[in-house]
């Protein structure tokens, strides 16, 4: 640390009364009291009006046009104040160095280290047992505090209410029958009795699309799983758990939204395209003696986005 | 003989007299230095020099929307519910009549239509938070171009940086708080990355959501987060970096008269108060103008969330735009083996690389003396051509995010310009790796070749004469030197103290510099 900054001296001259630069920058300075004074009855006008159309609650343009103009007007004298009509400079203040001085330094270190030394080092017992008691109680504390943020989530995520035989309803709880849908037709299903719970919503959503007429078999192994050309996903992207919402009816691909995810519906919704890493899993379906579309079973694996819990 | 304790001014001069020769002003300085001590550091403040530089105002700006925000926001949280119950609405938007929507959805739409000057406060505060996290941006970049993070200022490098990102997290949870359709599907998008942190990743999106998404928890737990925790932490930051900024002084740009050790500008009562009071208006004027006229974030035209429904063509807000981006672009490359799963597709780009930026930004005055060994103190600003690999690789960093930001576009691009979503897509991929380092590369060589000019900035430009011979060939000749052609724009004076005298003339000081050479104060009047 040096102390330069005391000895450099600006090589500035001092104000002076001839130094122009003492003056205020205006060449007219009545004229730009005169255009300030405007700007500031202007001002003074826009929030006259401001409060006008605030008392009488008019549309929000109005407010903002009042306000925005009244701060506008305001502002623009305000800064044309200081700008024209006051000391103009530039003025130059010197700098300090920040730093103390090598024996203050040292001093505050001795502080420190000698009388530590007395209260610390020669009772270093007493110090541990004081930094176990709060940090046991900082555990303490910690613990309740994020385990009461909420339950572990144990097996739900792998856990929809999708079970065997469940019934297929829309989010009116209408359920589904064989004619319902023409090839092209989508509707989003859930399990009959989880259809009004934003909650089991959040999981259960599963996006019914008839793909044709016939039955179809999306992948070897799954030939019974959609009967008639009806055919199930679950409608949670496998990339971030958005509604894959797009269903583009000609190429039979279905589209998430959020980025941009490609499923095909034909071949079990593998991703074509985009960040999603896995199919989206596909519900067995059946028709039932009345003609009503039920599930086999239940989802043959999570649904959803992947997480480190998540065993294929 | 009248005791002093009991002698009362009778006369109003008499009165005027016993406060002394500044008046009620100085007899209240009196009072309040006779308990705290204020006339000698508050005379230095009042001289404290402000650079004249277009690029200071850029902070400035970014304060100022932050106090728009607390002003506006207090009058939203007059209004706003944060609540995931369900009731019916019954408020003056028409279209939404009998339907269930929450209380957060139903009290946002209410305030907007049903509240005087509702909709105007909750447009400025979203604006607001726009421009503000706008100015940040563009303060930190200028921060960082022209070096002004170096020794000593290293500290309020990292205090700006976590400001960035507190702010840049409160707008996320800001604009999530309406429970509106797009809001909503970003709240789901920020449980499942928060899931795919690997280890721990399902047990802390129980803990944030309170149990699997959506839960009943997380509207209410924003909200104390977004008015009340980050808010506070905000101001006390904001405080901590003026209070170095002050301390510090000002960084300034080199130039005639400005050294190491001073700092040329205006001084702070009354030029820059007057302007800078001024300014405040203006940003507060842009501000209203925004959020009267230009509509943002209509959540009645998108609707209540709902977990299974979905809009097209979402975009976060813009500061959250080169996350979405880079979750685009990325491949799908996901880990899985040893019964587990690494969702490296959203775990790399939503968590380990905004990371990774983060760091390099906390880092980097760090990371810049490990090359330049550079440990001295630095008050004068690098012109960014200067320094070329800094801006070089500044240039790159904020290409790359850009770039990223563009891709957060893919499928509006891919419509507007009738193009393959694919091609967008593999464009980005390919634009995102080859922008940063064509715009590193010509950076740097801009830099070097502005190098070779600029040794005339800030004086007067000498004009050119061109002539034409008698043989008919042209010349051009530089002109006579005029007066004033020596006067270089930057130079400087000390701040002038008017001081009255006995005699009734006034004293002109010289600020808290000295007296010039000669020892003497020259006389106005």
């Amino acid at each position: 640390v040096s102390d330069e900054g005391h000895a450099a001296r600006s090589p500035l001259p001092v104000a002076t009364l001839d130094d122009p630069q003492l003056q205020i920058a205006a060449r007219h300075p009545r004229r730009v009291e005169n255009l300030i004074a405007v700007a500031f009855v202007l001002g003074l006008l826009c929030m006259g009006a401001f409060g006008a159309a605030f008392w009488q609650n008019w549309r929000p343009w109005t407010l903002g046009l009042t306000l925005g103009g009244g701060m506008l007007f305001l502002g623009f004298g305000l800064i044309s104040w200081g700008k024209y009509l006051m000391p103009r400079g530039p003025f130059v203040e010197e700098r300090h160095p920040l730093a103390s001085t090598e024996d203050e330094r040292d001093a505050m270190s001795a502080a420190i280290i000698q009388r530590g030394t007395v209260v610390v080092r020669r009772r270093g017992v007493l110090g541990g047992l004081l930094a176990g008691g709060l940090g046991l109680f900082g555990l303490v504390a910690a613990f309740p505090l994020i385990r009461s943020l909420g339950p572990l989530p144990k097996k739900t995520l792998t856990l929809t209410n999708w079970k065997k035989h469940s019934l297929l309803v829309d989010s009116n709880g209408r359920p589904i029958h064989r004619d319902d849908l023409q090839p092209g037709g989508v509707v989003t299903v859930f399990p009959a009795g989880f259809e009004n719970d934003e909650q089991t919503q959040a999981v259960d959503q599963t996006i019914l699309i008839r793909a044709q007429t016939g039955n179809l078999v999306t992948e070897p192994g799954r030939a019974s799983w959609a009967p008639e050309g009806y055919v199930a996903y679950s409608k949670l992207c496998t990339h971030l758990g958005c509604p894959v919402g797009l269903y583009e009816q000609e190429l039979k691909l279905l589209v998430c939204p959020c980025h941009q995810s490609i499923f095909n519906i034909l071949d079990g919704a593998v991703p074509k395209f985009g960040p999603a890493p896995r199919p989206l899993p596909q519900l067995p379906l059946y028709i039932d003696g009345s003609g009503y579309l039920r599930s086999q079973t239940g989802y043959d694996q999570p649904v959803g986005p992947g997480y480190w819990e998540r065993t294929s | 003989v009248t005791p002093p304790s009991l002698h009362r001014p009778n006369t109003k001069r008499e009165a005027q007299a016993a406060r002394g020769p500044y008046g009620r002003l100085g007899q209240a300085i009196g009072e309040l230095d006779d308990r705290i001590g204020i006339a000698k550091g508050g005379r230095t403040f009042l001289d404290k020099i402000f650079p004249d530089h277009w690029s200071f105002m850029l902070g400035e700006i970014a304060l100022y929307s932050f106090i728009i925000l607390i002003a506006t926001g207090v009058y939203l949280c007059l209004y706003y519910v944060p609540s995931t119950a369900e009731v019916v609405y019954h408020g003056a938007y028409l279209p939404l009549r009998g339907q269930r929507v929450t209380e957060a959805y139903a009290s946002t739409v209410n305030l907007s239509f049903g509240v005087r000057a509702g909709l105007l406060m909750r447009q400025m505060h979203h604006w607001a938070a726009d421009v503000f996290l706008g100015a940040i941006v563009i303060h930190m970049a200028r921060i960082f171009f022209t070096g002004a993070f170096r020794k000593p200022r290293e500290l309020n490098w990292t205090i700006g940086m976590t400001l960035l990102i507190l702010s840049l997290s409160n707008g996320f949870i800001g604009y999530s708080l309406p429970d509106d359709l797009i809001s909503g599907t970003g709240i789901r998008i920020l449980y499942s990355i928060v899931l795919s942190i690997p280890l721990v990743g399902s047990y802390a999106a129980f803990f944030i959501f309170g149990g699997n998404y959506p839960g009943n928890e997380i509207i209410p737990r924003l909200f104390i987060i977004h008015v009340l925790v980050l808010p506070a932490i905000l101001a006390a930051l904001i405080g901590a970096h003026l209070f170095l900024l002050v301390r510090q002084k000002h960084t300034q740009f080199p130039g005639k008269g400005k050294t190491e050790h001073n700092v040329v500008g205006s001084p702070m009562f009354p030029t820059f108060i007057a302007k800078t009071t001024g300014f405040f208006f203006m940003v507060t004027s842009v501000l209203a103008l925004l959020g009267g006229l230009a509509q943002i974030n209509p959540i009645w035209q998108f609707g209540q969330y709902r977990p299974a429904k979905i809009s097209y063509a979402v975009q976060p807000d813009w500061y959250m735009g080169w996350l979405d981006g880079a979750l685009r672009i990325m491949p799908s490359w996901e880990f899985t083996g040893f019964g587990h799963t690494i969702p490296f597709e959203v775990f790399l780009p939503a968590v380990i690389f905004p990371g990774i930026i983060f760091t390099l930004c906390f880092g980097w005055p760090a990371i810049e003396r490990m090359f330049t060994k550079d440990t001295a103190i630095h008050h004068l600003l690098d012109r960014p051509r200067d320094r070329p690999k800094r801006t070089a690789a500044g240039a790159a960093v904020a290409a790359l995010l850009f770039t990223l930001f563009g891709a957060s576009a893919t499928d509006v691009l891919a419509n507007f310009f009738h193009l393959s979503l694919n091609a967008v897509l593999w464009g980005f991929r390919v634009l995102v790796i080859v922008v940063p380092i064509l715009v590193g590369f010509v950076t740097w060589k801009i830099c070097l070749e502005l190098q070779h000019g600029g040794a005339d900035i800030g004086k007067r430009k000498r004009a050119m004469v061109v002539t034409r011979t008698a043989a008919g060939e042209y010349r051009a000749v530089p002109s006579e030197v005029r007066p004033g052609d020596d006067h270089h724009e930057l130079d400087a004076v000390p701040v002038p103290t008017l001081i009255d005298l006995d005699d009734g003339s006034v004293e002109v000081g010289a600020g808290n510099t000295r007296p010039d050479a000669a020892g003497v104060r020259r006389v106005i009047r």
